[in-house]
């Protein structure tokens, strides 16, 4: 824990990756014992992942030792061993209900992706150039969409994990959102404005997203956990549709027809069975404008607000597959190739997804192979700058494939969506870790059953000696 | 950083007198002494910049082989040097990144001669001869050790001579985060013998090995190499790598340094 406890800090080894042990995997039973200590260091918190790389980590490292040892495949073991779409919802063993997913669409699409099939073929022509190919797989499931607030009340925390929206709808037509959820790089200016532009048929341009200004934000709990879109997007839903509903009413008023016979298609307000219809800003302008108004049973003004609590946390899950070539002279790993196949339920926006992705590669293949945080002795940190602690770099990293064709759509919460952010940083120092160990025993180094993150050249040259 | 005063000479002999200033402290490139200097654990009262004088630039050949100024940066060297000297013209275009190339000289970096840097062992694989204000000093009497030269107080290098050999090759392994030479092999052959010269691995900084320089120069192969060992007891030993890792990838890097050459 470091010497003192920073706010998450505490439920990250034990709620964010005790919940996780089950992984895909049908194990019925499961005991954790997590154990957290204070030591004379700098105090830690989340990082990308938080618990969940951790918690993947040792599963899938496990799976893959258990494979070697019992002389399977790792692909045919997870098979095996996976949970089964008609499974859903699945009670695990360690608390968490899974909702929804399909493991061997995504394992499929993984193989296929890396072309699983031409590896021996490839691991042969790496042998011809004197280096050691090795293949990593590794398949995740990680809990986000932070978080149900009793669910975390019964775990101690001292905070709700909703989120809030307030949608303020123009006399012009043009539609502000305050939104709890902060932007620092996820792209919410693009995809919730795009939500909203899909629910009511209006243009993203007329959509401004207005965050992180407590004054005048309603109270939310910000962006972690890969929560922004599944929950911060569902306080947003549900904020629109209470200014639907009000909207129809009005067109209603103006047509003179019955609310029930309103429909909203493409940014027009249509009576079923007519042709008669009011455009979504002779609607906005009428709240704005209340000169013809049935006052009794309507306000004027459209805007409305929404908090949104979840009542499960999402589960993304996904097959990563890494290829790396071994230099047996130095120790030295290079990544030739990584493929992930992920599940995010429904996808807002494809290449803010990729983008996470490719984020979140980045830090695990770094946490894998170049990151480590080194106190020595007398808990002085060795690793002080970045000439000691090893940032990834862009020739540290291959180009990716990444793809998120396999949609298994959360059950609970209006879009359907799972959260992506972190997910890269999960599933890959596993997919990692396996390859280097895997191109290490094909190359005859049979006594290399593990090596600690990051797998330097140093240490890896190490393992090879025996 | 604290607070200094900054002078920026345009001939030698003025830098020579405003280094004799009280708290005065030379500056090149200043990859090394900035960043020093904003952990505040430098803090001279005068730098006197050295790269505004004219004749401290600049690559040509002359006399003895290859002049590179004192005060010509690293992306300069590597690629004006190339058709001359390729092997040193890549070592330049290794060193550090982009920004770090267009700034670092090899006047700093030999002044400095930092046990991992990587022109000690281009300069002293290479026999070249640093001239400085004062003389000339031979690089197997210049180095002398962690972060030390035979320079004197207020002493500039003026230019760098280089003899060209017949063959050469820098083989470089990155210390992951500085890039610097986690271990690095400058191999040189000229007519009258083969020089070995090894950064990034001695507690002492860039040294020869002279047991490969003996079986190289009587056959010029990897596999002369193959039956001999370097002794890793001085060897640097950090968080990136054990001394005998810095050991075996010196035999590494020379034989891959040979088959480059």
């Amino acid at each position: 824990m470091g010497a003192y406890l920073s706010t998450f800090a505490p439920s990250i080894p034990t709620y964010l990756h005790g919940t996780l042990m089950a992984g895909n995997y049908k194990t019925p039973l499961i005991y954790v014992n997590v154990k957290a200590v204070f030591t004379n260091t700098v105090a830690v918190d989340a990082y990308r992942g938080a618990g969940r790389p951790e918690a993947t980590f040792q599963l899938e490292r496990l799976v893959d030792k258990a494979a070697r040892e019992l002389g399977v495949s790792p692909v045919e073991l997870r098979r095996q061993n996976f949970i089964k779409p008609d499974q859903f919802p699945y009670q695990t063993p360690v608390a968490v209900v899974y909702d929804t997913g399909n493991y061997d669409a995504t394992l499929d699409k993984l193989l296929q992706m890396a072309d699983y099939a031409g590896f021996e073929k490839r691991a042969a022509e790496s042998k011809a150039r004197g280096k050691l190919r090795g293949f990593g797989l590794a398949h995740y499931i990680e809990a986000c969409g932070i978080a149900p607030s009793n669910l975390v009340g019964q775990l101690g925390a001292r905070a709700g994990l909703y989120e809030s929206a307030s949608v303020r709808v123009n006399a012009t037509g043009s539609i502000t959102v305050f939104t709890g959820s902060h932007s620092h790089g996820q792209g919410h200016e693009t995809t919730f404005a795009q939500v909203i532009s899909d629910m009511i048929g209006i243009d993203a341009s007329q959509v401004e997203i207005v965050h992180g200004d407590t004054s005048n934000t309603p109270m939310g709990m910000g962006t972690y956990g890969s929560r922004s879109l599944a929950v911060g997007g569902s306080a947003m839903v549900k904020a629109t549709n209470k200014i639907i509903n009000k909207a129809k009413k009005i067109a209603a008023h103006l047509m003179e027809a019955s609310e029930a016979d309103i429909e909203l298609k493409d940014g027009k307000f249509t009576v079923a069975g007519t042709d008669k219809s009011k455009s979504w800003v002779d609607i906005t302008l009428a709240a704005y404008v209340p000169h013809n108004y049935p006052l009794e049973n309507l306000e004027p003004g459209l805007e409305e607000t929404a908090f949104y609590d979840p009542s499960n946390f999402t589960y993304p899950a996904g097959a990563y597959g890494c290829e790396v070539e071994v230099d047996p002279d130095t120790g030295k790993v290079e990544i030739v190739a990584f493929s992930a196949a992920d599940d995010f339920g429904n996808v807002v926006n494809p290449m803010i997804v990729e983008g996470q992705v490719h984020g979140g590669l980045a830090q695990g293949i770094g946490q894998a192979l170049l990151e480590n945080c080194v106190y020595d002795e007398n808990g002085q940190l060795l690793s002080g700058s970045f000439m000691d602690y090893a940032m990834p770099r862009a020739d540290d990293l291959p180009f990716y494939k990444v793809d998120h064709s396999c949609v298994t759509p959360c059950t609970h919460n209006p879009l359907g969506v799972k959260g992506c952010g972190e997910a890269g940083a999960i599933g890959s120092p596993p997919a990692v870790i396996n390859a280097v160990i895997d191109a290490l025993q094909r190359g005859g180094f049979r006594n290399v059953t593990h090596i600690d993150m990051p797998a330097t050249p140093s240490r890896v040259w190490a393992a090879m000696q025996g | 950083m604290h607070n200094f005063d900054f002078v920026k000479p345009s001939s030698i002999a003025e830098a020579v007198k405003a280094l004799s200033a009280e708290g005065a402290q030379a500056l090149s490139g200043g990859q090394t002494l900035i960043p020093t200097m904003k952990q505040r654990l430098a803090a001279p009262a005068v730098l006197v910049s050295l790269t505004g004088i004219k004749e401290m630039q600049g690559v040509c050949t002359g006399d003895g082989g290859l002049h590179i100024g004192a005060a010509t940066p690293h992306a300069v060297v590597a690629r004006e040097a190339a058709k001359h000297y390729p092997a040193l013209a890549k070592l330049a275009g290794g060193i550090g990144d982009p920004q770090v190339r267009n700034r670092g000289t090899i006047g700093g970096s030999l002044a400095n001669n930092d046990p991992s840097a990587c022109y000690p062992a281009g300069a002293l694989a290479s026999g070249a001869t640093i001239v400085t204000n004062n003389r000339k000093i031979k690089a197997d009497d210049y180095f002398q050790g962690l972060f030390t030269t035979a320079l004197a107080e207020g002493e500039i290098i003026t230019e760098v001579v280089f003899p060209i050999p017949e063959q050469a090759a820098y083989a470089k392994f990155d210390q992951p985060a500085s890039r610097f030479a986690l271990a690095a092999v400058f191999v040189a052959r000229f007519k009258d013998g083969v020089r070995v010269a090894v950064t990034g691995a001695s507690n002492d900084g860039v040294f020869r090995w002279t047991a490969a320089e003996k079986a190289l120069s009587a056959s010029f192969s990897a596999s002369a190499i193959a039956g001999l060992t370097v002794d890793g007891s001085n060897m640097i030993s950090d968080l990136h790598g054990t001394g005998a890792y810095r050991a075996h990838l010196v035999k590494v890097l020379t034989g891959r340094a040979v088959a480059a050459a």
